[in-house]
């Protein structure tokens, strides 16, 4: 009895901390997602199409991340060094994100174009075609098992040694990458004249071409904006995971487009905060009802929002056109 | 006159013909085992099981076009409701034929409880809550290791048992009475099955409901207005596509003498079989079959066949996986996938409906309320 109660009191100090010690895992996870989510929620947004390939895209980047990383050690990159981890994880973020732009493209040019007039299935069987071949060309990349994605990163706690709170640097550079980059996606849609063009076109596509916007160049800049996006966060991703395999763009594909569901779909905004929940929610799941059930509790929290309120969360309700 | 409808139709007897007659030839079948150590004949068992999961999963996406992506969980939920039902550490044990009935009923009710609040989904929406649904039964059947025996799976299913009656005769015509010795008894119970089922869905196809089906595949709301309940016969058709799956599902478990583990009821599971009927032509029985024998056939025959070809022949000493067949099997599934939506998306043996409505274009930015 007494053990009971002391043990509730020293609970209730260790639970908040626990409480923020997996917020703030969650949220860390859930930008990672969120950065993923975008590029489904945009390309939906625009074609209305469940791009399954995107996951695997995502999966391209980080064995291409893996293979430069192995690449530049090899010429003597001194990955220790801080001032040359510094400027090696930059360059990962310049050329992964421009690959995955170029296949992400490359993919709607070839597949997805063709498509556009079809009925809905055909651009979406497409892409689970897609998704396949990626998945096809991850296995002969980088093999069937897990691979192990070099630790570079520091695990040194920011808030001290030994401190209630763990906020390692990995966890600082997921945040200092992810949150910069969303802003810079939010304002360019918001206030560039391509932004406002990729709005138009999501609103009514035949009355964007009328305006004289170039429907298929800006459905083109979608894709590698989702596509850079991913290689950002296949990057990112390797760094702070530390393990890849070539079904990692399918688990992850899920779980991202889980968030755009979440958001509602189409919506950017919309896309960080599922990203956001579902973090928070696989970070608590794992916490509060067991590590095995997370993924579990994650595809339940998307059936019961999408019961409920099928929009999603920021989304609005469309009436179907006719 | 002979019109092709005609000539597809005595093509039918044909190959009906064949897979009956083919067990019946011991010399094929053992021919071909001691060349490429498969059996073909027990893996033609399994393509019927996949052809009735297959056939399921046409009512809900081809007839009614609903699209569904986590058809492997109702077979997964099929293959362990037999196997909770039959195997020696349950103490039910009742037998093949009941539990293939509780299979195919247990999995429909499913269908109808996760179908119910669902099927009011706009088609990309409802595509996702299967597939959610999918993984969560998966992620389930994998936890609840108290009654599922985790990654293990249930074993061991018993085989049915053959009345007592039906054994001179079998030996008669040359087959063992005995599950464990003889493949041809699972392969003429799952032959019979699947021509039950078939025989089935051509009736339903023509009747009143399977015409209210195609109605809702091909404009909801037009179909609304002539008094269709849209969303009884949409539930009627999911519960018909997860019962078959069911029914699949514990002829799998039976089959296999395990329900395999939850791995085997995976979301490419359901994606291979969604291949399988676009692959042959929604909507369509015959195109569904064949795009079972097709896409099934190549995974299980075909690419283990020619790797065990590639071995013999020794080409490859160091086994680098680019030289074997398998590790190419994605890719292959990947780009036929492509390839039909681009140049023949109607599929190889379409329905006429199908057909008619794929070729008429959609406006950009216009979705059609038609097919998903």
């Amino acid at each position: 009895m007494v053990t009971c109660l002391l043990w509730a009191d020293m609970d209730s100090a260790g639970f908040a901390q626990a409480f923020l010690q997996y917020a703030l895992i969650g949220l860390t996870n859930g930008a990672l997602f969120a950065l993923v989510a975008l590029g489904y929620t945009m390309v939906y947004g625009i074609i209305e199409l469940i791009n399954f390939a995107h996951g695997d895209v995502f999966m391209l980047g980080s064995f291409l991340a893996l293979t430069l990383i192995g690449a530049l050690a090899g010429l003597g990159w001194n990955w220790d060094d801080p001032a040359m981890l510094c400027a090696g994880i930059g360059m990962l973020l310049v050329v992964v994100p421009i690959f995955c732009a170029a296949v992400n493209v490359s993919i709607d040019r070839i597949v997805y174009k063709p498509l556009r007039t079809a009925p809905k299935l055909a651009p979406l069987v497409s892409a689970i075609g897609v998704s396949f071949l990626l998945m096809n060309v991850g296995l002969l990349w980088g093999g069937a098992a897990d691979r192990h994605f070099p630790d570079l990163v520091s695990r040194q706690n920011l808030l001290g040694e030994g401190a209630a709170i763990g906020f390692t640097v990995k966890d600082l550079m997921v945040v200092g990458i992810t949150v910069p980059i969303m802003i810079a996606l939010t304002l360019f849609v918001r206030l560039t004249r391509l932004g406002k063009a990729m709005r138009a076109t999501a609103q009514n596509p035949v009355a964007a071409q009328l305006m004289g916007i170039n429907v298929d160049r800006v459905i083109a800049l979608t894709f590698a904006i989702g596509g850079a996006l991913a290689g950002a966060a296949a990057v990112i991703y390797g760094l702070y995971i530390n393990t890849v395999s070539y079904q990692m763009g399918f688990q992850n594909g899920l779980y991202a487009f889980t968030a755009a569901v979440l958001g509602g779909i189409g919506n950017i905004p919309g896309a960080v905060l599922g990203g956001l929940v579902i973090g928070l929610a696989r970070a608590f799941g794992s916490a509060y009802v067991g590590e095995r059930w997370t993924s579990a509790l994650v595809f339940v929290i998307l059936i019961a929002i999408l019961v409920f309120r099928p929009a999603g969360l920021l989304g609005t309700r469309t009436r179907e056109k006719v | 006159m002979s019109t092709p409808r005609d000539r597809s139709f005595s093509m039918e007897w044909f190959y009906l013909a064949l897979v009956l007659i083919y067990p019946l030839l011991v010399y094929p079948e053992n021919a071909l085992f001691r060349w490429t150590e498969i059996s073909l004949g027990m893996q033609l068992t399994y393509i019927f099981i996949y052809a009735i999961l297959a056939l399921g999963l046409n009512v809900v996406v081809g007839f009614t076009g609903l699209l569904h992506l986590g058809i492997a969980a109702f077979f997964g939920i099929g293959a362990y409701i037999t196997g909770i039902l039959n195997v020696p550490a349950y103490p039910f044990q009742i037998g093949f034929f009941w539990s293939m009935v509780c299979s195919t009923l247990g999995a429909a009710l499913l269908g109808v409880l996760l179908g119910a609040p669902t099927l009011r989904l706009r088609g990309d929406y409802l595509a996702i809550v299967t597939l959610g649904f999918g993984e969560v039964t998966r992620f389930t059947l994998r936890n609840l290791e108290e009654i599922t025996a985790g990654t293990r799976g249930l074993n061991p299913v018993p085989p049915p048992v053959l009345p007592a009656a039906l054994a001179p005769p079998l030996e008669a015509i040359g087959i063992l009475p005995d599950w464990s010795l003889d493949y041809r008894l699972f392969y003429y119970l799952t032959l019979g099955i699947l021509l039950a089922v078939i025989l089935l869905l051509r009736n339903l196809e023509r009747s009143r409901l399977g015409r209210a089906w195609v109605a809702i595949r091909e404009d909801e709301l037009a179909a609304t207005c002539m008094g269709i309940n849209a969303a009884r016969v949409k539930l009627s058709a999911f519960a018909l596509g997860c019962g078959l799956a069911g029914l699949a599902g514990s002829l799998y478990a039976t089959t296999l003498t395990s329900t395999a583990g939850p791995d085997a009821f995976d979301f490419n599971r359901s994606i291979i079989m969604l291949c399988c009927i676009i692959l042959g032509g929604l909507g369509s029985i015959r195109g569904t079959l064949l795009g079972v024998v097709l896409l099934i056939g190549f995974d299980n025959i075909l690419a283990p066949m020619l790797d065990g070809m590639l071995q013999n022949a020794n080409i490859n000493p160091n086994g680098s996986p680019l030289l074997t067949f398998s590790s190419w099997k994605l890719a292959i599934f990947g780009l036929a996938l492509i390839l039909m939506m681009r140049f023949r998306p109607e599929g190889l043996l379409p329905s006429r409906h199908v057909e008619a409505e794929l070729l008429t274009k959609r406006p950009l930015g216009h979705p059609r309320a038609g097919t998903t």
